[in-house]
């Protein structure tokens, strides 16, 4: 009891890259044709939460940081990327004998812009509740992220610009780069997609890089890392800096998706449906997550008239998962075939 | 700045309920956490179902609150055992952190259950004839109910505070904290330790759940935000020591009061701040050891 003797960890790792190379060429070729078979706006929006529980998984799965507040990264690049493209307008207290703003903008901006500012927002807070987050291990890691994000829930809720129960809308999706035009259908799907897929390239980039190499070492044995001489909390805060940051990018592409921000997105139970998302797909699987995601996803759009079921079959696979299969969906399948993915 | 007494002691009053309500959650939360090394996040799941479980009794059984009182932890403590036995006891080979989500699972399971019978409306509970009325106490008024609050919840957890620091039993559980293979050595019935001691837990969440549903409605959601509040609580305070759970939990209910008064847009986040504060100069909480 007192030595936790199985951590969260991947599947054994075999030595070969190319069933991840073949399963990746799978998923673009399914993701380009489904459109034809899917209605768009349901996969576009599957794939903002997928981008989302991939970036959580880069800290769960390959740093072995359970955060409980993800939500507070995508839903606070939501509301900066909506109100950005919305209205524009950026106003910055200063002292100057008494409190005075400094507006900076003043015109609704175009998408790239309010995305790349909602990212950079996003990574700013992942960075600040990181640094705070970090100083305590294990469980009460989960606990501080979780009263981080509900900290910042209620400043959602009662900042002018979110607009309260109300959210922003409608999200106007505009011109990206001025040349395409966002309002068709087909445009936002191919955007969405490839913002997702240099999303999911980066975080396998990371992973795979020897910076994830000593991720992967603090998972394993922080002590040991610490011993070895890596600065084991300078990881931590760039890979929580990192996963704050790409799950803003997956926010802040949801508000063009589904045309608002609202405060769902910000609250505590969005934390959780990632967590679940990931366990069910496969903790410290490159695609257990994206899987995860488009089950959940679809389990929610398919049973939304059943209320109160939704949220009864999720803590039931909550439980199933933790109990009977932990490497989840994508992980026991790699593990059957001997294979990583 | 002009301070309006009456309605500053109201608050402060408000503060001590709260806090009440605060120290009750953190330290069952901190018992079960020293005995298995698993946050319950179905605590405030617990919670609900001790309100739950007193407005049944009162509708189907007809039995008032003072019944309530010691029906209602037994009962859910029961639940707590089953829970103990069929799922957790799985769990404590495995990283703490799944001990986590696997009650978290049980909450959302246990909400959505209550929520689809009873809606997200409030259930009414009457405050026992006993207690009604108010005190007069000169500088303000003082609802007996909420004194008893006060009082029983100050009871409860010296009670548990003693039980666990001064008797044999205490020292039994102590000691299986510490090293369980050696306890188990000795002949204690470790395995049964443990199911008791979440029983227990979870009957103190119970308890503060009879307590409450006087006073805010009784409601499938009332524990939902309420636990992580107590989380931070449990944070500020370490969970290493029951008498810090303890006076941290009044603590910070007082402190909660106080900004309501004085700053009221603050006082959903107060906790969350001190939090903050807390982490940034004594990492470990107030009454924590370095981990």
């Amino acid at each position: 009891m007192t030595q936790a003797s199985e951590t969260i960890t991947a599947p054994a790792e075999a030595h070969s890259h190319k069933s991840e190379m073949i399963a990746f060429a799978i998923m673009v070729l399914v993701l380009a044709v489904l459109p034809a078979f899917v209605y768009p706006p349901f996969l576009m929006k599957a794939l903002c939460f997928a981008l989302f529980a991939c970036a959580f998984n880069l800290l769960i799965g390959y740093v072995g940081l359970l955060s409980f507040g993800h939500a507070l990264y995508f839903g606070w690049a939501s509301y900066f990327a909506a109100h950005l493209a919305k209205v524009g307008k950026i106003s910055i207290p200063y002292w100057a004998g008494s409190w005075q703003w400094l507006t900076i903008t003043n015109s609704p901006m175009v998408p790239e812009l309010a995305i790349f500012l909602a990212v950079f927002g996003a990574a700013v807070l992942g960075l600040i509740a990181g640094s705070i987050a970090i100083r305590r291990q294990g469980i009460y890691f989960a606990m501080i992220t979780l009263a981080l994000a509900q900290m910042m829930y209620f400043f959602a809720l009662q900042a002018p610009f979110t607009g309260g129960e109300d959210g922003i809308q409608p999200v106007p999706r505009g011109h990206l780069f001025g040349l395409f035009n966002l309002a068709d259908e087909r445009v936002m799907y191919v955007f969405v997609l490839v913002v997702f897929l240099l999303g999911f390239l980066l975080i396998y980039r990371v992973i795979h890089s020897p910076f994830g190499e000593v991720l992967k070492a603090i998972r394993e044995n922080e002590q040991r890392a610490i011993s070895l001489g890596y600065k084991t909390d300078r990881y931590k805060l760039v890979a929580f800096t990192l996963s704050a940051a790409i799950a803003g990018l997956a926010g802040a592409i949801k508000p063009f998706v589904v045309q608002n921000a609202s405060l769902t997105d910000v609250h505590w139970s969005m934390s959780g449906e990632v967590v679940l998302m990931t366990l069910l797909g496969g903790l410290g699987t490159i695609f257990g997550p994206v899987v995860g995601a488009f089950t959940i996803i679809a389990m929610q759009n398919y049973l939304a008239a059943f209320g109160q079921w939704v949220t009864i079959i999720q803590g039931t696979i909550f439980v199933l998962c933790v109990l009977l299969f932990r490497r989840g969906i994508i992980g026991e399948i790699a593990n059957l075939f001997r294979i990583r993915l | 700045m002009e301070i309006n007494l009456p309605a500053l002691f109201g608050q402060l009053l408000i503060g001590l309920i709260n806090g009440s309500f605060y120290a009750l959650l953190s330290l069952g939360l901190a018992v079960i956490f020293g005995m298995l090394n698993i946050i319950n996040f179905a605590h405030g799941a617990q919670y609900m179902m001790g309100a739950f479980a007193a407005y049944f009794l009162l509708q189907f059984a007809g039995l008032n609150y003072w019944w309530a009182l010691i029906l209602a932890p037994v009962i859910v403590g029961g639940i707590g055992i089953l829970i103990e036995r069929a799922f957790l006891q799985w769990l404590y080979k495995l990283d703490h952190l799944y001990g986590l989500l696997l009650t978290f699972g049980l909450a959302l399971i246990i909400q959505g259950l209550f929520r689809h019978q009873y809606g997200s409306s409030g259930l009414p509970y009457q405050i026992p004839p006993q207690l009604t009325g108010v005190r007069d106490l000169g500088f303000t008024f003082l609802p007996n109910y909420r004194a008893w609050v006060i009082g029983m919840s100050l009871a409860v957890c010296l009670g548990t505070w003693f039980m666990i620091e001064k008797t044999r039993l205490g020292a039994y559980l102590r000691a299986a904290t510490e090293n369980p293979t050696l306890v188990r050595a000795f002949g204690i019935n470790v395995p049964r330790m443990i199911t008791l001691t979440y029983g227990f837990g979870v009957a103190l969440a119970a308890l503060a759940g009879v307590m409450a549903a006087p006073i805010y409605a009784v409601n499938p959601t009332m524990g939902a935000d309420l636990i992580i509040v107590v989380f931070a609580v449990v944070v500020i305070g370490g969970m290493g020591s029951i008498m810090g759970a303890i006076v941290t939990g009044f603590g910070l209910g007082v402190i909660e009061g106080l900004t309501k008064y004085f700053f009221p847009e603050a006082s959903n986040t107060v906790i969350f701040v001190i939090m903050v504060i807390v982490l940034v100069t004594r990492p470990a909480g107030l009454f924590g050891r370095a981990a």
